[in-house]
């Protein structure tokens, strides 16, 4: 003992003397610091991702909300449309109308052109989108007391004078290279100046479904496929999830067959998206005849998809009630039903809702399968019930990525503003559900 | 009457059944010290079973039956020259009668009382064009009166299911009522109901386990009877269109080996970017973080996992691919001065690079929870011992954590070879084999995708190929899959 103690001793003595024994000590330092560096690095770049990643979408996608509109006072003229009289009688000649025509003349009068000198009139009439036969067709149609009078009304721009007023194309390059001549500039900026032109809150977007114009294009109809599908997956999934938990968690007997779903559930967890895609073609569109593009294909095979996500929350939720809520209720004579749907569901119920909201969030966003079951679908109408045709909001921003027009980036951005919108609601939702109401035993 | 309407009656009839025996049964009085055995509200339920189950099942039964039925009976009064012919021609024309008889029921009604057996399709198919209905032009005149025949047969079967249905559901409830009694069992017998049904809730799974093998497995045994499997698995070449000159077919050829390769290439690439990152920023978190920058940080990650698939392919289509062009075209300027860009817009790198960011999250928060499930004991060993917090890490830790981080890996790696959106917009479409990222490589999944979007026919090599590639694609996630999830049974075990 006092031997240890005295060469202890000793070799401190000589290490104060001839300095310390290098044991590395600094380099094993610095390689620490290497290593917590790496982790700092990491996480950073991660973190650079995301904010890059977003930072894109909403710079490239902000200006999508809003939408350069002309006034233009319209004369709805009889000798194009017919009198009130005739319109009500055939609609014929209001639906043939050169719609075009009238807001043309109505540019015309507006910038002081000379109807006879042809390619000013044609310049001008560029600067309105050929949409516009739609809108003022449907002025007209709803309301044949127009017929005869002038009304200023507001129309939508052309899609390459709105990417220019965003400053999307550069305007200093020669005429030739741009798709906005010069005698068009000047009548834009008479336009501005005079406050007939203006940049006016996009509510088209939200509204319009699919259309070849970018400025008539829209993520309503998508908007409310996607509704469809959330709306059957939410009424088959939650249902059918939550009583496979229960069953599996409170009821089943350990055997093979149990576990033998338990093993498949985790995997169908896992498996690729678009294997459900190929099923749903299969199963629902080939074997059952269901409709192709129908919002309902689209949510069975969303709720088939979202089923394993829902059953491991709610199993989590049903294991975090303490085994002595499940004692209590049995010895007060409780069956084992009432024991479960009386008191063990309730107090699981928000880790339920939670985990359901985030399985809804990931079927919203998912876009693989739909492709396969032919939602990929130029669909300009509302759909009325779930079986028409219907496309959803992520497969209307695929379509649009494939566009080549310059408008159609910024639309494809401003969609997918939308589409994080939702999902950022809903994840926030599902946050504030937890927090509310989560009880920790 | 439709569908719909026949379920509403149904329910309206369980409803009623229901209020009647909840006051049924409270009405009963106890008897020589013998007490109601259920509460009401459980004899209100046996009876709403007792109206519902066995009328939604003959329902059930009836919409699937059916219309199978009606088109045997039908297509046993197909003229023999039909079939004598393959089963595809049969299949058409029964498409075209079933089509034609739906039009047929547009009509309004004087126009449909003058059509008979003896009507020639020259005549109908203007009247069914003024209303809409679109008449394939193959449609022959002895397709009228079958397609008659099938409206008639519609038309009887859809009374006889109303009425069976309705009636089913009425005596249901009326035998559920008439049962209820003091000393009736009802809670029991409920229950037992009920846990029938969570058994089968919990079945679909198993189902849709099943419903993914088999509908792929029909598929691609088709498939397979038109296109070797030898010729499918082991070819190099992948041109849908055309086949090899000389091979005398015309299918073309379905070389999977080009697009494995495309797979296993972008995949390994996200790989190479998500576990570094994903590792290092995992180990940060449990090990280094303080619990305030853990709680900022952690959630943050996962954003990266709730964004779709479909925002990241854009995102790699229109700015990280033709960013890395620009670059590639700048630095071959620097060096050389040809300004020609050596990395197209879509590529492998690009590919693999988003893939790599979005797979980020799935490798950091699966290796965070096996990292911080590591015992304290062994940190607490290793810091006592006098080593950092890195040599902990690398020579402890880690070593304790690698087969959950395996398993993490794997099924990071099964995700990779799934994902579909992100390589449809930024890998391209050509079924090339190279060996430089920087060009363009397709995927099993694109091609799933490209094979089955458009016009589809369910008879043509061309789309079956796409069961054929999903089945593989199922098989090699799954193997990735059971793996993983045995080796993450076998590492908790040990720690538990």
């Amino acid at each position: 003992m006092t031997d240890v103690t005295a060469n202890g001793l000793s070799d401190n003595a000589a290490d104060t003397t001839k300095g310390r024994r290098d044991i590395g000590i600094r380099k094993r330092y610095a390689s620490e610091k290497r290593f917590k560096a790496y982790g700092v690095a990491a996480i950073s770049l991660g973190i650079f991702a995301l904010v890059f990643l977003l930072f894109t979408v909403v710079s490239k996608g902000y200006t999508a909300f809003w939408q350069t509109e002309i006034r233009v006072p319209i004369t709805f003229s009889q000798d194009m449309l017919g009198t009130p009289e005739q319109a009500a009688e055939s609609q014929t000649k209001l639906l043939m109308a050169n719609y075009p025509q009238l807001a043309r003349e109505g540019l015309a009068r507006l910038l002081e052109i000379d109807p006879e000198d042809k390619a000013a009139m044609t310049a001008a009439g560029k600067l309105v989108s050929t949409g516009v036969s739609v809108e003022l067709r449907d002025i007209v149609m709803g309301d044949l007391s127009k017929i005869g009078t002038t009304e200023e009304v507001w129309l939508y721009a052309d899609s390459e004078l709105d990417s220019a007023m965003k400053g999307q194309y550069d305007l200093n390059v020669p005429e030739s290279r741009r798709p906005i001549s010069d005698l068009q500039l000047e009548y834009i900026q008479r336009l501005e100046a005079e406050g007939y032109l203006q940049q006016r809150f996009n509510w088209g977007l939200f509204t319009h479904g699919a259309s070849s114009r970018a400025e008539t294009a829209g993520v309503g109809v998508a908007i409310l496929g996607s509704a469809y599908m959330m709306l059957i997956v939410l009424v088959l999934a939650l249902p059918i999830g939550v009583a496979a938990s229960i069953y599996l968690e409170e009821f089943a007997p350990k055997n093979k067959f149990t576990d033998l779903i338990e093993v498949n559930i985790n995997n169908l967890a896992a498996v690729p998206s678009i294997v459900f895609g190929l099923l749903g073609l299969a199963v629902f569109i080939n074997w059952f005849g269901l409709p192709r593009s129908a919002a309902v294909v689209g949510g069975l095979v969303l709720t088939l998809m979202t089923l394993p996500t829902i059953i491991i929350a709610t199993r989590a939720a049903l294991r975090a009630v303490p085994p002595s809520i499940r004692w209590a209720a049995l010895g007060l004579g409780a069956s084992k039903n009432q024991t479960v749907f009386q008191h063990v569901l309730p107090l699981a119920a928000p880790g339920i809702l939670t985990g359901t909201i985030i399985g809804l969030a990931q079927a919203l966003g998912e876009t693989a399968p739909l492709l396969l079951i032919g939602m990929v679908a130029f669909v300009a109408d509302y759909p009325d019930t779930p079986m028409d045709a219907a496309t959803a909001l992520p497969v209307q921003i695929y379509m649009w990525a494939n566009e080549a027009e310059r408008a159609f980036v910024e639309r494809t951005s401003g969609a997918i503003m939308i589409l994080l919108g939702f999902l950022a609601l809903m994840n926030i939702t599902a946050i504030f559900l937890r927090r509310r109401f989560e009880q920790r035993w | 009457m439709s569908t719909s309407t026949i379920l509403i009656i149904v329910f309206v009839i369980a409803a009623i059944g229901a209020v009647l025996g909840y006051r049924r049964a409270r009405g009963f009085r106890s008897e020589d010290g013998k007490r109601l055995h259920s509460r009401p509200v459980y004899h209100a339920s046996y009876v709403v079973s007792w109206a519902l189950i066995p009328s939604l099942l003959v329902l059930a039964a009836w919409l699937i039956v059916s219309p199978i039925l009606i088109q045997i009976t039908v297509r046993g009064d197909f003229p023999d020259n039909v079939l004598a012919q393959s089963a595809l021609t049969e299949d058409l024309a029964y498409g075209m009668i079933e089509s034609l008889g739906a039009g047929l029921t547009v009509l309004p009604d004087d126009e449909r009382a003058e059509v008979s057996d003896q009507t020639p399709i020259a005549e109908l198919t203007p009247m069914l064009q003024r209303r809409g209905m679109p008449v394939a032009s193959a449609t022959a005149d002895w397709m009228v009166p079958l397609a008659l025949q099938r409206n008639a047969l519609q038309s009887i079967s859809g009374i006889a299911m109303t009425v069976t249905v309705i009636l089913l559901a009425a005596a249901g409830a009326f035998w559920g009522y008439r049962r209820l009694a003091l000393r009736l069992r009802a809670r029991n017998q409920v229950e037992s109901v009920v846990n029938v049904m969570l058994i089968v809730a919990s079945s679909i799974a198993i189902l849709t386990t099943v419903g993914i093998i088999f509908s792929m497995l029909f598929e691609t045994i088709d498939f397979f009877g038109r296109i070797s499997p030898m010729e499918f698995f082991f070819g190099t070449t992948w041109e849908p269109r055309f086949s090899a000159a000389g091979s005398g077919g015309t299918e073309g050829q379905f070389g999977l080996i080009p697009l494995l390769a495309g797979t296993l290439y972008i995949g390994s690439v996200a790989m190479l970017v998500a576990v570094p990152i994903g590792l290092f920023a995992a180990i940060y978190m449990a090990e280094y973080a303080r619990n305030s920058t853990r709680s900022v940080v952690k959630p943050l990650l996962e954003i990266l996992a709730g964004i779709p698939t479909i925002v990241y392919g854009f995102f790699a289509l229109v700015t990280v691919g033709p960013f890395l062009r620009d670059l590639s075209s700048q630095l071959s300027g620097l060096v050389s001065g040809d300004y020609a860009p050596f990395i197209q817009a879509q590529s492998v790198l690009t590919a693999g690079l988003v893939m790599g960011i979005m797979l980020i999250p799935f490798v950091s928060s699966l290796s965070d929870d096996i990292i911080t499930s590591v015992p304290r004991s062994l940190r607490d060993g290793a810091l006592g011992l006098g080593a950092t917090r890195s040599e902990m890490i690398k020579q402890v830790v880690l070593p304790a954590a690698l087969p959950g981080i395996v398993s993490a890996l794997l099924l990071t790696a099964s995700r990779a070879i799934g994902e579909t959106m992100i390589v449809v917009l930024a890998a391209g479409v050509a079924a090339t084999i190279t060996i430089n990222p920087f060009e363009a490589m397709t995927t099993i999944t694109v091609k799933i995708v490209q094979q089955l979007t458009g016009d589809l026919e369910f008879t043509s090599p061309q789309t079956l190929v796409a069961f054929a590639l999903g089945i593989t694609l199922f098989v090699i996630t799954l193997c990735l899959n059971v793996y993983a999830l045995y080796i993450v049974r076998k590492y908790k075990e040990q720690y538990e």
